[in-house]
């Protein structure tokens, strides 16, 4: 089970490794044990992790840390129940689960038991009768085995603010029984849409937040296809898990190309194509393709928004070989989007594809028809788009006018350069 | 695990919390069908229904005084219309019982768990010797 004795940095090396890559696991795992008691399982890993400290420098790295470190935090966890005589009953109860399914090392060390419990956790942490900051803070933290700092990092929240509403939903959890399972039948569809959501917006936090450290942030990337990935994996009958695995892997992969030198956001089409990441992009690609295919067998005829996203997506991404951008199959794609998901930002977006695809005039009418319902007023992206598309049809004291009101409503340094940059380039 | 089903509804509307025609003591079909499934489900463990708002009356204490006034205060047009107990396993039990309600549909039902509050052993000891 052990290998010799380790050199000094050995073991502390192997416990980080293991709190990084196991931490969810683990915690899922003693979740399920404990009967969804979360802050009695995070008690337990904290001590086995303590525990560790001493005894994997002295006896060496056990040969999986993980079952390792569940089997060390489930004693604890039975110690303190044993300890504590109120909680007399339910040891009762945990022991008979016991004996009727003795948790040994081998199956610990089987990803299909872990896994398991992991998308169990997720779909406790994302449970629409959690606010969804919660649901974020809770993922990150059980899941993503974030620390509490890492996370007010990443959100620029005061470490307090997080911790409280960790504490408060780990309290709802237990108060209102929140249950540790994946839903059936009915209510899957929409329980797996709350988690996707969840799984989105910790990677747009990552993606587009404008501040914070910039390798905190990456990591909340990294763990939201992580996660993306598991559940894809595991529920691979659904097309939208597919669909938002393959969004998030396209969108990563242009990560690196998104600024420009000066720090302006860099245009898709002004992208360097070399800066993306071309094995991240097939990951993506072939995502998608699983989700088409799970869409095209007859129980799940749905093809949904996180799918058309991922296609819109995609055909940016296949203009990684020089060949142009498709725009009318992207406008096509605003077009079904719009109908599934119907929103303004849908509509600016297939105005400025329009715009790209057939010429600005198509898009502006597109444009002024968003303006004149009043939506959209305080989104510095439509004077942006406006202001382009006037540019290009020679209208320049208009543009001009629609770039200083961007300027004036957007809050992002990047995106203030860029059209900064752009106002200067039709004043001159 | 016990739950609550607060109902919430529009009192003016036919088929809100309490509605099924005001005060009157007739149950309308829908919400009959309702307790029924409660009880087919073998999950209902109570529940009333309440006269209007307009009949509510509220005191409070304050330095040892008795403040009553007219009503709750109000501010929304969704008004407590009943109640209903349910037992089930856990929220997503409790919600799809929530779900089917006739006042779902319309008004909105708020769910929460019970903690209980047993009675006094001394206290259910006098009541069943009187």
């Amino acid at each position: 089970m052990t290998t010799s004795r380790p050199g000094p940095n050995e073991a502390a090396e192997a416990i980080e490794r293991a709190f990084h890559e196991a931490y969810g696991s683990v915690l899922a795992t003693l979740i399920r044990f404990l009967g969804g008691d979360f802050d009695a399982a995070e008690e337990a890993l904290a001590d086995a992790f303590a525990t560790a400290l001493e005894t994997w420098p002295r006896d060496g790295i056990p040969a999986v840390p993980a079952a390792w470190l569940t089997t060390a935090a489930r004693n604890r966890a039975l110690d303190r129940i044993r300890r504590d005589r109120r909680q007399a009953e339910k040891l009762v109860l945990l022991e008979r689960e016991q004996a009727g399914r003795e948790v040994t090392t081998m199956q610990l060390g089987t990803e299909g038991g872990i896994d398991d419990d992991r998308l169990r956790l997720i779909f406790t942490c994302c449970h629409p009768a959690l606010p969804l900051d919660a649901r974020v803070a809770l993922t990150l933290r059980t899941l993503g085995g974030l620390t509490t700092p890492e996370i007010a990092r990443a959100f620029l929240l005061p470490e307090a603010t997080l911790a409280q509403r960790l504490v408060r939903a780990k309290r709802k959890i237990r108060e209102a029984r929140i249950p540790y399972r994946v839903p059936l039948g009915e209510e899957l569809p929409a329980r797996l849409d709350s988690v996707l959501a969840t799984l989105y917006l910790v990677f747009n936090e990552g993606y587009l937040a404008s501040g914070g450290e910039a390798a905190v942030r990456h990591e909340l990337c990294a763990e939201a296809i992580r996660l993306a990935t598991l559940v894809a994996d595991l529920m691979a009958e659904r097309p939208e898990a597919h669909g938002l695995l393959a969004l998030l892997l396209l969108q990563d992969s242009r990560h690196d190309a998104r600024l420009a030198a000066d720090g302006s956001i860099a245009l898709l089409e002004d992208q360097d194509r070399a800066m993306w990441d071309g094995a991240e992009i097939r990951r993506g690609l072939e995502a998608l393709d699983r989700g088409f295919d799970a869409a095209a067998r007859p129980s799940h005829a749905s093809v949904g928004r996180y799918l058309l996203q991922a296609s819109i997506a995609a055909e940016h991404a296949r203009t990684i070989d020089g060949r142009p951008t498709d725009w009318r199959a992207i406008a096509t794609l605003y077009e079904a989007l719009a109908r599934i998901d119907p929103s303004p930002v849908v509509e600016l977006n297939r105005a400025v594809a329009l715009s790209l695809a057939e010429g600005p005039e198509a898009g502006l009418h597109l444009l002024d028809g968003l303006a004149a319902r009043g939506e959209l007023a305080e989104y510095h992206l439509l004077p942006a788009a406006r202001a382009d598309m006037l540019r290009r049809v020679g209208r320049f004291p208009e543009a001009a006018v629609e770039y200083r009101r961007a300027l004036s409503l957007a809050d992002n340094d990047a995106e203030r350069r860029f059209l900064r940059r752009r106002l200067a380039e039709i004043a001159g | 695990m016990r739950y609550m089903l607060l109902i919430y509804g529009e009192e003016t509307q036919p088929d809100g919390a309490s509605g099924d025609g005001g005060d009157s003591p007739e149950i309308s079909p829908p919400w009959m069908e309702y307790t029924t499934w409660l009880l087919d489900q073998g999950i209902h463990s109570g529940g009333e229904r309440l006269a209007t708002s307009g009949s509510a009356t509220t005191v409070r204490v304050r330095d040892g005084n008795r403040l009553i006034t007219d009503g709750p205060y109000a501010e929304t047009k969704e008004a407590l219309g009943g109640y209903y107990i349910i037992e089930c396993e856990n929220l997503d039990g409790a919600l799809e019982a929530a779900a089917r309600c006739p006042a779902a549909a319309g008004g909105s039902i708020e769910i929460r768990p019970i903690i209980g509050m047993p009675v006094p052993e001394t206290v259910r000891a006098d009541r069943t010797a009187g």
